[in-house]
């Protein structure tokens, strides 16, 4: 599978997994809808972001910083916008872009180039 | 009657065996090795100024057919240009009508003293970058038909090269053939041989524990790729010798790539090098071998080792997650 499509499906998949976890939070459960729809979109946005430097920079420890940056800087704007929950949001947010840029770099497949 | 001291016996013999090189463009360093046809020279070649390795036909088997299929093995080499394959530079007869060729001279080590103290992956690597200039041979209609551990050597920077093709059976090229037995013999019009040939000329030539059945009992007729195949089988089987800190699991699959590369009837072998390299090549990769069926555990333990770190990742992330769920709730 091409690196940014597993990007953002993977990103995707993970944000709903996220979001959904929040319904265990009783103070947020109400939001749940809000969250998951948010979760989905931040990962999808980190999938494609960590799947193009995939495409563009093959090293896995960099993939996997890469991936670790932009999980922790998207969830860090959310966090600002929640005012609160920076660790809750963060952690997981910054483990999300760590898998999907360690899977992106392993799994991916290269892009074929043209002679 | 007097009789000569053993030493004295000894040296004459030695003597006896240095190439008459006065005259030509190469000096004796010293004495290599020791073949079927003759011996193996190191030394320089005082034009190019660089050291070279000379094959040269022994004093007491300088019959012209042995003459003949030294210079058809150097023939067979200079056609095999590939980096895994020495290559020859020159070829001709010594002043003392001794048959030569020259080739480069490579100092490394055999695979038999190359593979102590190597891991299982790199032993099953070997084994693929072997395989690369036997197929390449193999692809001109060339079978090595005496490969084994002495024959292969591995350089001073990892280059792979496989040696002594003084037993090649040229199976199909006629290009090969054609220039081959025009030089080498020079009489019979290459129209009129037989399309397979060997320097053995029928008779069972090669190592035991290495040969193929059907070398073995002499069936010249029967040689193909699949001969090799079976002996590149044996050589895995040598290079597994002594790997059971492994663990059985791990190496089943190349004990089955051995057992179907060395099986008694031809076709249950691969039937192309490509094939069996493709097979090591899945076991490096974490992927099923064709030659080994695995059981459901065996491939839930070859699935966990190929995908450990991606696991790894997951369950830490699902713990932390867990881990928040269950902190939330006090």
């Amino acid at each position: 599978m091409n690196k940014i499509l597993l990007g953002i499906l993977l990103g995707g998949v993970l944000g709903i997994f996220d979001g959904l976890t929040a319904w265990f939070t009783p103070e947020v459960r109400k939001g749940i809808v809000g969250i998951v729809v948010g979760s989905t979109f931040k990962g999808i946005i980190a999938g494609v972001l960590i799947g193009v430097f995939a495409r563009k920079v093959k090293s896995l420890p960099l993939g996997i910083i890469f991936g670790l940056a932009v999980g922790l800087f998207l969830a860090f704007i959310i966090a600002s916008l929640q005012h609160g929950y920076y660790f809750q949001i963060m952690l997981p947010g910054g483990m999300v872009g760590l898998i999907v840029g360690y899977a992106t770099q392993r799994y991916g497949a290269a892009q074929l180039q043209r002679t | 009657m007097k009789w000569l001291p053993d030493s004295v016996v000894t040296r004459l013999q030695s003597d006896m065996q240095l190439p008459d090189l006065p005259g030509t463009r190469y000096r004796a360093i010293k004495f290599l090795a020791r073949g079927g046809m003759g011996a193996v020279w190191l030394a320089e070649d005082i034009v190019l100024e660089r050291k070279v390795a000379l094959k040269i036909l022994a004093p007491e088997a300088s019959s012209p057919e042995l003459a003949s299929r030294l210079l058809r093995e150097a023939v067979v080499l200079a056609q095999l240009e590939h980096p895994g394959i020495v290559p020859v530079h020159d070829a001709g007869t010594l002043n003392d009508g001794r048959t030569f060729y020259c080739m480069k001279y490579v100092e490394g080590r055999t695979l038999e003293q190359h593979v102590a103290g190597t891991s299982l992956r790199e032993r099953a690597q070997l084994l693929e970058r072997i395989a690369e200039p036997l197929a390449f041979a193999h692809s001109l209609g060339i079978i090595h038909r005496d490969l084994k551990p002495s024959n292969i050597m591995i350089g001073a920077f990892g280059e792979v090269l496989i040696l002594d093709w003084g037993l090649a059976k040229i199976k199909r090229n006629r290009t090969i053939e054609a220039e081959s037995s025009g030089r080498a013999a020079g009489a019979e019009s290459a129209r009129a041989r037989p399309a397979t040939q060997s320097t053995g000329h029928g008779s069972v030539l090669g190592t035991p524990g290495y040969m193929a059945p059907e070398q073995a009992s002499g069936e010249l007729q029967l040689i193909d790729e699949r001969t090799d195949i079976f002996a590149l089988g044996a050589l895995l089987k040598f290079m597994l010798a002594g790997m059971a800190s492994e663990g059985s699991a791990t190496l089943k699959p190349l004990f089955a790539i051995c057992r179907k590369a060395m099986a008694e009837e031809r076709a249950a072998r691969y039937q192309t090098v490509k094939e069996m390299a493709s097979d090591v090549g899945k076991f490096l990769d974490g992927l099923p071998v064709s030659a080994y069926r695995e059981n459901a555990m065996e491939k839930a333990v070859r699935l966990v080792k190929r995908h450990q770190a991606a696991i790894v990742l997951v369950l830490a992330y699902l713990l932390m997650r867990f881990l928040f769920i269950l902190f939330s709730r006090r």
